[in-house]
C-alpha cells in the first residue's frame, strides 16, 4: 500500500531526518516515534504528498489517503455537522451518514455548535470523524492522541483497529506517550538530520 | 463510466466548496461588508475633496469608481486562500485527489460572488453619485461585470504565491497592481468613450478577451502557486 526507499527531505539545504525506507501492506501499522523536532510531522507530510522528497523514491503509494495533522482543517465558523457535511459532499465517497459518525466520535451533544466554541479535544474528534467519512485505505496520523482525554484515546484505538481489520493501513507519528495495540506493528525510530 | 463518475464527483466537489465559501462569507459578515463600505467611502470622498462641480465629477467618475473597485478587490483578496492555508483545509484539498485547479476555480468564483458582484450591483448608485451621464451608466456596469472577475482571477495567482508569507498582503498589492493596469485603462476608456458618444464596443471586446484568457489560465497558475507555497 505504501513503500518508500531512502526518502529524505531537506530544508535550507539541511536534511530534516535521516533517509527513511519501509514497506507497509494492508492491515499494517507503522509507528513512527522520535524526539521533538526529529521530523515526524515533515515525514508524514512527505508521505501525504504535501511536500516533495528531496531524494529517494516512492516505490508504491495508494492514492486513497486520509490525513490528520496539527492543522485540523476545520472551519471555525461552521458547526460540527456543517464541517462534516461539507467534507462528505466534497469527497463524495462516503457510505455513512454524518450523524452516525458524529455519534461515534462522541460529539452528538455539540453537533450544531460552531467549531470555534469547541475544546481542543473536541476539535481533534471532529477531524478524526472526517477519516470515518472518507473511506480511505491509508491513514496518516500525526500525533492523533494529543489533546484527547482517556475516552478519546480509546476512541482512536478503536477506530484504528476497525480500519486495520478492514484491510486498511496506517502510519502513525507519536512522541511515544501512548502506543496502540496491534499485532502487525512496525516500529520506526526517526532520527533527526542534525545527527548526521 | 469511471470518467463520468470522476466528472460527477468533481462537479459535486466544486459546488460543495462554492456553497461552503458562500456560507462562510455570510457568517463573517464584517469581512463581507468591509470592501463595500470601503468602496462607498472612497467614492464619496472625491466630491468632498475636489468640489461638487458636476462636469469635473462626470469626467473623473469612470477612473474614480474603477480605482475604488480595484482597491476594494485587493483588500478582500488576501482572504481568498489564507484561512484555508492556515487551518489546514488546503492540505485536505490536496489529499482529496480533486485537481487543485478546480478547487482554485471554485474559490475564485466564490470570491467574485462575495466581493466582485456587490461592486457591480452598487456601481449604478455610485455612477449617479458622481454625476456620470446616464448613457454611459450601462457601459460602466458592463465594464465592472466583465472586469471584476478578471481582478479576482489575476489576484488569485498573487494570493497563491504570497500565502505562506507572514505579511503577504502587503506584497500581494505590489504584485497584482501592475497586472491590473491594462484592465483599468481599457475599462475607463470604454466608459469615457461612451460618455463622449464614441464607439466603445472594441474596448468591451478587449475586456471579454481578457476575461476568457484569465478564466482559462489563472486557475492553473493559482493552483501551481499554491503547490509552491505549500511546499
Amino acid at each position: 500500500m505504501l513503500s518508500v526507499s531512502e526518502i529524505n527531505f531537506e530544508r535550507y539545504f539541511e536534511p530534516v531526518f535521516l533517509p527513511v525506507s519501509f514497506a507497509l501492506e494492508a492491515r499494517g501499522l507503522l509507528l513512527v516515534t522520535g524526539t521533538n523536532g526529529c521530523g515526524k510531522t515533515t515525514l508524514i507530510r512527505v508521505l501525504a504528498g504535501i511536500l516533495h522528497p528531496t531524494s529517494g523514491d516512492f516505490i508504491k503509494r495508494t492514492e486513497s489517503m486520509g490525513y490528520v495533522g496539527h492543522h485540523l482543517g476545520i472551519k471555525d465558523d461552521l458547526s460540527v455537522i456543517e464541517n462534516l457535511r461539507f467534507m462528505r459532499d466534497f469527497l463524495g465517497t462516503s457510505s455513512r451518514s454524518c450523524t452516525d459518525v458524529i455519534q461515534q466520535v462522541g460529539l452528538g451533544r455539540v453537533s450544531e455548535q460552531l467549531a470555534r466554541t469547541l475544546s481542543a479535544g473536541q476539535r481533534k474528534r471532529c477531524a478524526l470523524a472526517r477519516l470515518l467519512l472518507s473511506d480511505t485505505q491509508l491513514w496518516l496520523l500525526d500525533e492523533p492522541y494529543s489533546n484527547l482525554d482517556q475516552e478519546g484515546v480509546e476512541l482512536v484505538d478503536e477506530m484504528l483497529t476497525s480500519h486495520l481489520q478492514a484491510d486498511g493501513a496506517c502510519v502513525l507519528a507519536t512522541h511515544g506517550a501512548h502506543r496502540p495495540e496491534w499485532a502487525d506493528t512496525q516500529d520506526y525510530r526517526l532520527i533527526s538530520g542534525a545527527a548526521a | 463510466m469511471t470518467t463520468e463518475r470522476q466528472a460527477g464527483s468533481m462537479t459535486s466537489a466544486f459546488f460543495a466548496l462554492l456553497r461552503r465559501d458562500l456560507l462562510l462569507a455570510f457568517r463573517r459578515r464584517t469581512e463581507l461588508l468591509f470592501p463595500i463600505i470601503f468602496l462607498l467611502v472612497v467614492v464619496s470622498l472625491f466630491p468632498l475633496g475636489i468640489g461638487p462641480g458636476p462636469q469635473l465629477l462626470a469626467r473623473i467618475a469612470p477612473g474614480v469608481i474603477w480605482i475604488a473597485a480595484l482597491l476594494a478587490t485587493v483588500i478582500s483578496l488576501d482572504a481568498l486562500f489564507r484561512s484555508d492555508y492556515e487551518d489546514g483545509s488546503l492540505e485536505q484539498f490536496v489529499l482529496s485527489g480533486h485537481p487543485l485547479t478546480l478547487i482554485s476555480l471554485a474559490k475564485i468564483v466564490a470570491h467574485w460572488l462575495v466581493a466582485g458582484l456587490p461592486l457591480v450591483l452598487l456601481s449604478p448608485l455610485l455612477a449617479i453619485w458622481m454625476n456620470l451621464p446616464l448613457e454611459s451608466l450601462g457601459v460602466m456596469v458592463l465594464t465592472l461585470a466583465l472586469g471584476t472577475p478578471i481582478l479576482s482571477l489575476i489576484g488569485s495567482i498573487g494570493v497563491g504565491l504570497t500565502i505562506s508569507l507572514k505579511r503577504g498582503g502587503q506584497l500581494l498589492s505590489l504584485l497584482v497592481f501592475p497586472l491590473y493596469v491594462p484592465i483599468l485603462i481599457i475599462a475607463t476608456a470604454a466608459v469615457m468613450a461612451a460618455s463622449d458618444g464614441l464607439p466603445y464596443t472594441a474596448f468591451l471586446g478587449l475586456l471579454v478577451a481578457g476575461l476568457i484568457t484569465s478564466l482559462t489560465l489563472a486557475p492553473f497558475a493559482a493552483a501551481a502557486a499554491l503547490k509552491i507555497s505549500l511546499s
